[in-house]
């Protein structure tokens, strides 16, 4: 009997990810998802510029590659084209809560029925670990050398209880991906997530705290270690909106 | 024929699209053009489609990029400013090969500018107008007539080829009613078989992308996509010559630049002076081959533009300078006199000549 495979949505292509990186696991789970909910045949990707650019050759899906920040609006094109389709997108702290903050805000602001899987891993990964919007105070990175300082810097943001403010949104919560028991609930979230535009429910967000130990400098298990001491204090896990629960 | 109605020029290009089966509509609004918004907000809804007002020009054009991959027609439309914005969509839309019909409703710059009529976005719309090699089908109505058909033909070169087409237009011609007829024929369907609409489940994936890592695959994917724009220049160029064939002076101009033009060419008749004019529908495609054999005919050509002159290097390209091209211009949104242009046809007689 078989116990474990891989799930049917993901292909054979070997990816590319550092070791210890956890958009592997993240990947993962959103297949197994799509799988569970049995949507494979249409559902449409979309990936963003960042480390996690070509995990259009990893999903069995339909997939279209956006520009830098721009997910959210082409997802909103192609969802509009065809509701019928299952449209999410999938994108890092830099193009979702920088470049991409308009599109992030205004599509949760319309309560178009899109997920938004949304890694935080307070770090610019692809361009060699520049300083991100949700990376911590002190926090040292390429272009933050004497760490962040707030006062010259700012603050990071917190996505997920900034959209929570707004009325559009249905379903958003942050999970970590640093435990099996966490790993666990992270899944259970992207169910949800998806299952929520199924039912045509409106926008959903899950927030992945995630590991970049290469451009952390950590070894995996330290960065594991690292998230969960400093990113989850900052950003705590939880639901922050569910329209649904509200009822 | 179906009877004419009385349209506004941008109105009656909005109708167009959605006769041609356009059902997806993004935009922002700016002036002059915003009655192409209001239009499509009003009719897309009784015809079962989607008007969206976006938080931005770079989120509209990023909207059509998305209802394009989806293999559907789609549009946005806007001036000036919001065409800068829209640049990057226009290089993504280009490195995916993405259908697409974007309009352009000049008004002054650069910066804010001003919001009267411009022809200033010419080098912006011919050349690219974002980064990476790429071209635009470019097309410039002249008549509320032209917006209608232009708009027509847009949307199906736009599928022909899988790029861009954008109606490069002011506002004049959006603001000015004229009767139209709006029976343009059948609408022709293209297969969209590398559309992203769900595999269900029964053919590999599709994937729509501009990125390729490797240097000579994405020289090869330039050398393809160049080859089809050789295709458009040998078979898609369209102008329109007016009283060329005994022509000594050639003005060259497009849009509302060409209809002014004529009231100066009829008057420089009256006195005798033989004047024709090449009107480039097509801005890219260019039509070179005709202005080139118009070099060997004429003494002399009069660019008329709305701008600084944009136009007059194509036209000087394309003639290779065989001729003394000269040029009519306003600027800044304020419009030329026919007797200005006038004037300009009897200086280039003369400097034709005494050569």
């Amino acid at each position: 009997m078989t116990v474990f495979e891989k799930p049917k949505s993901l292909t054979d292509a070997v990816m590319h990810y550092c070791p210890g990186c956890t958009h592997g696991i993240v990947h993962r789970l959103v297949a197994e998802a799509i799988d569970e909910l049995g949507i494979e045949g249409r559902t449409i990707g979309i990936a963003p510029v960042g480390c996690s650019v070509m995990n259009y050759d990893y999903f069995t899906v339909d997939m279209v590659q956006a520009a830098h920040g721009r997910a959210p609006a082409v997802a909103t094109g192609v969802k509009r084209a065809n509701p019928g389709n299952i449209v999410f997108t999938y994108q890092g702290d830099g193009d979702l809560a920088a470049i991409g903050t308009a599109e992030t805000v205004h599509a949760a602001a319309r309560g178009e029925n899109i997920t938004i899987i949304f890694i935080n891993n307070a770090i610019y990964g692809m361009t060699g670990g520049q300083m991100a919007p949700t990376t911590l105070p002190e926090q040292v990175t390429q272009t933050s050398p004497y760490g962040r300082k707030v006062e010259q810097a700012g603050y990071p943001i917190r996505i997920s209880e900034m959209l929570a403010t707004l009325d559009g949104p249905a379903y958003i919560e942050r999970v970590s991906v640093d435990s099996v028991k966490n790993v666990r609930n992270a899944k259970k979230a992207i169910l949800k997530a998806f299952r929520t535009q199924i039912e045509g429910k409106g926008f959903s967000l899950v927030e992945v705290l995630s590991a970049c130990p290469t451009n952390w400098g950590l070894t995996p298990g330290k960065a594991l270690e690292w998230l969960r001491d400093n990113m989850i204090p900052y950003y705590p896990l939880g639901v922050f909106k569910d329209k649904e629960a509200a009822k | 024929m179906s009877e004419k109605v009385l349209m506004k020029g941008n109105e009656a290009l909005a109708e167009a699209a959605i006769m041609a089966g356009c059902r997806h509509y993004f935009g922002y609004p700016i002036t002059p053009q915003t009655e192409i918004a209001a239009y499509m907000s009003k009719r897309l809804p009784q015809v079962g489609g989607t008007f969206l007002q976006a938080e931005s020009e770079i989120s509209a054009i990023n909207m059509v990029i998305g209802v394009s991959a989806a293999g559907k027609r789609v549009m946005t439309s806007s001036s000036s400013p919001g065409v800068s914005l829209k640049s990057e969509g226009l290089s993504y839309l280009a490195g995916c090969d993405l259908p697409a019909l974007v309009v352009n409703v000049q008004r002054g710059g650069p910066g804010l500018g001003g919001i009267q009529p411009s022809q200033s976005d010419y080098f912006q719309a011919t050349r690219s107008g974002g980064h990476g090699d790429f071209r635009k089908i470019v097309l410039a109505p002249a008549s509320v007539q032209e917006m209608v058909s232009l708009t027509f033909k847009g949307f199906d070169l736009a599928d022909k080829y899988r790029m861009t087409v954008m109606i490069l237009t002011d506002g004049i011609l959006g603001q000015m009613m004229e009767p139209v007829s709006l029976d343009m024929g059948e609408v022709r369907q293209y297969d969209k078989p590398w559309a992203v609409t769900g595999t269900q489940c029964k053919r590999p994936h599709n994937v729509v992308n501009s990125l390729f890592l490797q240097p000579d695959k994405l020289e090869q994917m330039n050398f393809e996509r160049f080859a089809r724009y050789a295709a458009i220049e040998e078979d898609e160029v369209m102008s329109e010559e007016y009283l060329t064939e005994d022509a000594e002076v050639c003005v060259v101009a497009y849009g509302a630049a060409a209809r002014i033009s004529k009231n100066a060419i009829v008057a420089a008749r009256a006195e005798g002076i033989k004047v024709g004019m090449i009107r480039p529908v097509t801005l890219w495609p260019f039509p070179k081959r005709l202005l080139r054999s118009m070099a060997e005919k004429v003494k002399a050509f009069v660019t008329v533009e709305l701008s600084m002159g944009q136009m007059i290097e194509d036209v000087e390209l394309a003639t290779r300078c065989m001729r003394p091209v000269l040029l009519c211009n306003r600027t800044g949104g304020m419009v030329m006199t026919p007797d200005e242009i006038f004037r300009k046809i009897i200086q280039a007689n003369e400097i034709g000549g005494a050569e």
